[in-house]
């Protein structure tokens, strides 16, 4: 090596260092909304750093193919950093997915250029940056394409389903394994690539809308650690750190919200939890239920001193955050205290409501987590219910024998008074019935979440 | 040899990062998990480097058109990733007025 590449190779690396160090320093900002977007700094700023090194390395001879695959990159890139905020859970999916595939592709390459010239470890590595690449690439695409009804959001389940799926992934396995004892035969490696894309197609098929927040955060955590494992081909610190970083943020995001969902993650990847229960009891539909008109919510609302209102998923459906703003102000205006109670699961992805409810301009320090508000329901007035159902569920509190028995749940029994604004009695999604409804202190408010909430605000508007 | 030292230096900073994402993840608001996710989405496709010397060495057509794929898919996760990161961040707002600096 001549003293010059030597002298090239530690600017490189130095680059590589800064940008590591920053990306941690990005993630580290993320702990309040008041520094996070110190964040996006640090994480840009490392980011063309890491970009402006590589581009030194000795070997690059062809640049002009880099240049148009980064511009095509920013052309395509800027529309998806552009998309409406209630397709955000969709756009994360494909991008998880893009991220997979990159690696995948990237491993593929080196596959190819190396072999039969192959290190056992090295070929242990790569078959695990394929594979977890390959899986998370089209199972993210599913995802996607769930949550953007393009495929049908309900799960799909049939006989010997696990069954399947585990053979699947022993094959890839099997293939891996030949692969790290022969890494010459280069006629297996698109076998290997070929059996994780349809493990990971397989694998999202039974998952119902319910579990898109673990789904996701799963995914998260595979692409994550794919790319970790392309550091150890590549050499690469900086992947490795990257991708161990985003690994342990997916990861812990899975825990978080399996953990308020009471199962586990073989339980969210192999339960197919949407075919349970639909509704066996029959005699149910008897029970009677107290119904309330947009006026009388009104006038219950702006009488209360403290009101909590429980966003779900349906409220993103019917896009209400905007009439809900309205409605919050209305109230503020008149004295009434007014929370948001954000159950981690409610929505679609992490974090979904309360990006929604920022959109509209809610003030953060109005979002409350599940376990700080829970104590604040039996004070409560009003817990006014948009779109969540399963979260406010009471059976997982006192039904042993409800399916989801045992989830933490937002306790708005316990307000003195419970509404849901709701389209018709038929249960949620998952297809349990919901205790709630036919308590004493609970009113259905029958319609769209958006309209509803709109009438409630012109009621309020008129009583002024 | 050298590539068995460089396996476990590998392995320990690994190791390190895991621990150090850890502990740095945990103490994210939760109020921030979705642009969390998006800004660690970005982070993640610093894969682009390795797909950047894929195509610069041009080693052979095969390695140049997958790396060329696998820069477009990276690039636009970066570009994508931290506009929309930015534009949630921008939307949280505290009830009381911000501090000016």
């Amino acid at each position: 090596m001549t003293p010059e590449l030597a002298g090239n190779q530690v600017v490189i690396e130095v680059l590589y260092l800064i940008a590591s160090a920053l990306f941690i320093l990005s993630l580290k900002w993320m702990s309040s909304p008041t520094t996070a977007r110190h964040g996006i700094w640090a994480g840009e700023i490392g980011m063309l750093l890491a970009i402006c090194g590589t581009l030194l390395h000795h070997g690059i001879i062809d640049y002009r193919l880099i240049a148009i695959a980064l511009v095509l990159g920013t052309i395509i890139g800027v529309p998806l950093g552009r998309v409406q905020m209630t397709a955000v859970p969709q756009r994360t999916a494909l991008s998880h997915a893009f991220g997979a595939l990159c690696v995948t592709l990237v491993g593929s390459a080196e596959f190819y250029l190396r072999s039969p010239d192959i290190s056992r470890f090295m070929m242990s590595v790569l078959s695990i940056e394929v594979i977890l690449g390959g899986l998370t690439f089209t199972g993210s695409l599913m995802a996607a394409g769930k949550l953007q009804e393009i495929l049908p959001q309900r799960p799909l389940t049939y006989k010997g389903q696990n069954f399947v799926n585990f053979l699947l992934l022993a094959l890839a396995l099997s293939i891996a394994i030949y692969l790290v004892l022969h890494p010459g035969t280069k006629m297996l490696f698109p076998f290997m690539i070929g059996i994780a894309l349809l493990f990971g197609v397989l694998l999202i098929i039974p998952i119902g809308g319910a579990d898109m927040p673990t789904v996701i955060s799963l995914l998260n955590s595979y692409a994550g650690l794919s790319a970790a494992a392309m550091g150890f081909v590549l050499d690469s610190k900086l992947l490795i750190i990257a991708g161990a970083l985003d690994g342990s943020s997916g990861m812990i995001l899975s825990i978080i919200m399996s953990k308020a969902m009471n199962r586990s993650f073989t339980n969210v990847l192999f339960g197919a939890f949407g075919q349970v229960q639909t509704s066996s009891k029959a005699g149910e539909e008897a029970k009677a239920v107290r119904s309330a008109t947009a006026e009388e919510a009104a006038a219950i609302l702006s009488a209360a001193n403290k009101v909590i209102i429980v966003p779900g998923y349906g409220m993103a459906v019917a896009q209400a955050q905007h009439k809900v703003r309205e409605l919050y102000d209305g109230l503020t205006k008149r004295g009434v205290e007014v929370k948001f109670a954000i159950h981690p699961v409610a929505g679609r992805m992490p974090g979904h409501m309360n990006v929604l409810l920022a959109e509209a301009d809610i003030p953060y320090d109005r979002l409350v987590e599940m376990d700080e508000i829970n104590g604040d329901f039996p004070q409560t007035d009003v817990a006014l219910v948009i779109g969540a159902n399963d979260v406010t569920n009471p059976a997982a509190r006192n039904d042993a024998s409800s399916p989801i028995y045992g989830m933490p749940i937002l306790d708005v029994d316990r307000a003195h008074t419970v509404m849901v604004i709701k389209r018709s009695m038929s249960p949620g999604f998952a297809g349990i019935d919901n205790p709630l409804y036919y308590l004493d202190n609970n009113l259905m408010l029958f319609g769209d979440a958006k309209a509803f909430v709109g009438s409630i605000v012109r009621e309020l508007g008129a009583g002024h | 040899m050298a590539s068995s030292s460089n396996l476990i230096n590998a392995l320990f900073i690994f190791m390190l990062a895991g621990f150090i994402g850890f502990e740095v993840i945990r103490r994210v608001s939760p109020l921030l998990h979705t642009p969390l996710m998006s800004l660690t989405n970005a982070l993640d496709a610093i894969a682009v480097v390795g797909a950047i010397v894929l195509v610069g060495e041009h080693k052979s057509s095969l390695s140049a058109i997958l790396g060329f794929i696998a820069v477009v898919a990276a690039t636009s996760n970066i570009v994508g990733g931290f506009i929309i990161t930015d534009r949630m961040l921008r939307m949280f707002k505290s009830s009381r007025p911000a501090p000016k600096p």
